[in-house]
């Protein structure tokens, strides 16, 4: 088993969180992980991605080959071309689809729409009213999360505990509302 | 089994720890703050009273960990490539004395710049001063090698460094941990003849540290870091660091047999190198960074044997990738999508709410009032200020170079001369140039901007903020009258822009401290607050 997963988004939207999740998970059923972030001045709304590798083997690189990416899950809809190059044939594309726009020449959503279609059947998320619907805005990384879940190769039920895992601190109310977030993505992906 | 999932930085730290460190010594600069911020955290090194809290630049925590080290005790000093730069007089006197007490430096490289100026290469650094280097490849050799590097240090009574780059710094695996070491006991040592660099003195040591280079690569021939993967046919891989991450995936991925020689502790294992150059026709040198043993491979009059970053069988700049190496080694790549055309780029920028931006409003009317309106500048997020739609700074070079080289064009006739400069950057290395400018009297506006945190790398705590800067402003000679604080709000527009106006049209030296915290420090001490429950 190997899984090459990009992560996708604009600094301070929070990723990491959703690598987080798939670390934990992944950690806990033994398995390799390799999972490259991007920190420093990138993080003040510039692009970010995280290479987030899996396998039951030993793993060398943290970056993922050109044309290997099983998955490329990311938060926002331009941020998902910009990974394009690294999908594998047959490699699967979830984004959210509420725009971020912080700089000029932003394209039109059809234009962005269009060329995720020619990357196959793109999951395609509004993200952001999902997650309210499931309790707060905040949670939309869990809806994406969801949504990804079924190409992580990761059991949803190990996700879930790994919401639980990690949110626990923060109170009971607050791992609800995520882990209601992620099967509400995970519903998505599964229909 | 013990097995946490660590950021590079991160298993650096802990590896520290677990060998007993008794203080670690930085100033931020990414890839390597995480590794001091992790022991900041860490309850483990609250118990053990392990010094942590950040020094005022990489020169003063060098000194701080040598002056450790000579207490008997085990230090960790941690800095950026460049950061080694402000630091080197130390170090490389360091190699000089030798050391006491295990010292390490831990530095993190930046091939590519994805947050740096440059992509100098610290074993260059390791060579100049004949000190092992040492370049773990993986998160787990990382942490490992913590506990060979305090014990090699101690075992050659040298500083030892630790180099990683930003790809293994910031990226995650599964680490196991090992049983702890205690700390060393104070044992300070009277040893004049090696910590007193005087001629007599320093003409000894040196012979010292020439004599002891035969043992250093003997030490290379026998480490964990370094061995020769089996296997066949002409060409030959020799790489170094986490070169060897991508030589291995390329040879799995690809079904290729080629010998790999991984190379993690310097000076070169002769021996081993010298097998592989004779078992090969043919060999492909791999280093994450300048092409520093390649160039010594080729020599002088070249070698037709040796491939790399010179010859272009490997770029000559820029980081390492799994498809780069199987390019070098023949492997045919499919072709992969493009980046369709209208992806247009998502530079950084500063934060909604951010003081700099208001400040850099006024700075731009008030300055531009005049036909010369170069504005010097310096590193931090301020610097995101020579971007659109401000375009505000015209110079950004090494940390404190915002105050003099304003110095040097005002002595040079250049009116008005301006510089902006962060409250952290000011005690960095800010200081002592304000110095030269009182003691020159040269007409020069120093805008200070204090957001009360080191923002770029994350918010670190800052050396002096608030009144401690105008103070430091008063004790270097600079009037009173021209030290003015302002508020960087929109409100306050008209009135900070008056202040501008007049400081820039003082004939001596002024400062203007600009005074708003950062929106992004006061975003982290809430979360912080919520995580404790207070
Ligand atoms: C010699 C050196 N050390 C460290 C760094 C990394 N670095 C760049 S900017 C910066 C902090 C700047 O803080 P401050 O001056 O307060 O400005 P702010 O980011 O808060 O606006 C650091 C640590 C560097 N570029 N060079
Ligand atoms: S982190 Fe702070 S200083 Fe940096 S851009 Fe954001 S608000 Fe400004």
């Amino acid at each position: 088993m190997q899984k090459n997963i990009i992560l996708a988004g604009v600094g301070g939207q929070g990723i990491l969180s959703i690598a987080a999740v798939i670390d934990w998970a992944a950690l806990h059923e033994g398995l390799n992980i390799r999972q490259a972030e991007v920190h420093g001045m990138s993080q003040r709304g510039g692009a970010v991605q995280s290479h987030l590798r899996i396998a039951d083997h030993e793993l060398f690189a943290d970056l993922i080959a050109l044309g290997t990416a099983d998955l490329i899950l990311s938060v926002e809809p331009l941020e998902a071309l910009r990974y394009l190059p690294w999908l594998a044939p047959g490699g699967h594309v979830v984004t959210a689809l509420e725009p971020f726009v912080n700089m000029p020449g932003y394209p039109p959503m059809e234009e962005i729409l269009a060329e995720l279609g020619k990357a196959g059947r793109p999951v395609q998320v509004h993200a952001a009213e999902i997650a309210r619907e499931a309790g707060s805005a905040r949670a939309s990384n869990m809806v994406m999360l969801g949504a990804g879940a079924p190409f992580t190769g990761i059991a949803p039920e190990k996700l879930e505990a790994g919401i639980e895992a990690l949110f626990g601190a923060k109170g009971r109310d607050i791992v609800d509302i995520n882990i209601r977030a992620f099967r509400k993505g995970l519903e998505l992906s599964n229909t | 089994m013990n097995r946490q999932l660590l950021l590079g930085a991160e298993a650096v730290a802990q590896g520290a720890l677990d060998a007993g460190i008794s203080g670690v010594y930085a100033y931020p600069g990414t890839p390597s703050t995480e590794i001091t911020e992790y022991i900041q955290r860490s309850k483990a090194a609250r118990a053990g009273a392990v010094r942590s809290s950040w020094s005022a630049n990489e020169k003063t925590a060098y000194e701080a960990a040598l002056g450790m080290s000579y207490a008997g005790k085990r230090s960790l000093v941690c800095m950026k490539h460049v950061g080694l730069n402000v630091a080197a007089d130390a170090f490389i006197n360091s190699a000089i004395t030798g050391v006491n007490g295990g010292l390490v430096l831990a530095v993190a490289d930046d091939p590519s710049m994805h947050s740096s100026q440059n992509e100098q290469d610290s074993r260059v650094y390791g060579r100049f001063a004949m000190v092992p280097v040492l370049e773990p490849a993986s998160q787990q050799e990382l942490y490992d090698t913590m506990f060979h590097a305090f014990g090699l240090s101690e075992a050659m009574r040298l500083p030892v460094i630790v180099r990683m780059t930003t790809r293994l710094s910031h990226s995650r695996a599964g680490v196991e941990q090992r049983a702890a070491s205690g700390q060393n006991p104070l044992n300070a040592e009277y040893a004049p003849e090696r910590f007193v660099l005087m001629p007599h003195n320093a003409r000894v040591q040196y012979r010292h540290l020439l004599d002891l280079q035969p043992k250093l690569e003997e030490l290379s021939e026998a480490s964990f870091l370094n061995r020769m993967v089996e296997g066949s046919g002409p060409v030959g891989v020799i790489a170094f660091g986490i070169g060897y991450n991508y030589a291995m995936e390329a040879r799995t991925a690809h079904g290729l047999d080629c010998r790999v020689l991984k190379i993690g502790q310097y000076p070169l294992p002769r021996r081993m190198v010298d097998e592989l150059f004779a078992a090969c026709s043919e060999v492909l040198v791999v280093e994450e960074g300048y092409p520093v043993y390649e160039e010594l491979f080729r020599g002088y009059f070249g070698s037709p044997k040796v491939r790399g970053r010179m010859d272009g069988a490997l770029p000559r700049t820029g980081e390492l990738t799994t498809d780069l190496l199987a390019s070098a080694l023949g492997v045919e790549l499919p072709e992969t999508a493009a980046v369709p055309g209208i992806v247009v780029n998502r530079p950084p920028e500063l934060c909604k709410g951010c003081g700099h931006r208001d400040m850099f409003d006024a700075i731009n009317i008030a300055v531009r009032e005049h036909a010369d309106h170069h504005v010097f500048s310096d590193i931090g997020c301020y610097t995101l200020g020579a971007l659109p739609p401000y375009s505000a700074i015209h110079t950004c070079v090494d940390m404190g170079a915002s105050i003099t080289m304003a110095k040097g064009a005002a002595d040079a006739g250049l009116r008005p001369a301006v510089c902006v400069i962060g409250d952290s950057t000011f005690t960095h290395s800010g200081m002592t140039g304000l110095l030269d400018a009182v003691n020159d009297r040269s007409p020069v506006t120093v805008v200070i901007a204090d957001n009360d945190t080191t923002a770029m790398t994350g918010g670190q705590h800052s050396s002096a903020t608030g009144s401690k800067l105008v103070e430091i402003c008063i004790g270097l000679g600079v009037e009173a009258s021209h030290i003015r604080t302002i508020v960087p709000l929109r409100k306050n527009l008209e009135e900070n822009i008056a202040v501008l106006r007049e400081e820039f049209a003082y004939d001596g030296v002024s400062v203007v401290i600009a005074q708003r915290d950062c929106v992004e420090k006061a975003a982290k001490e809430k979360r912080r607050a919520a995580a404790t429950g207070q």
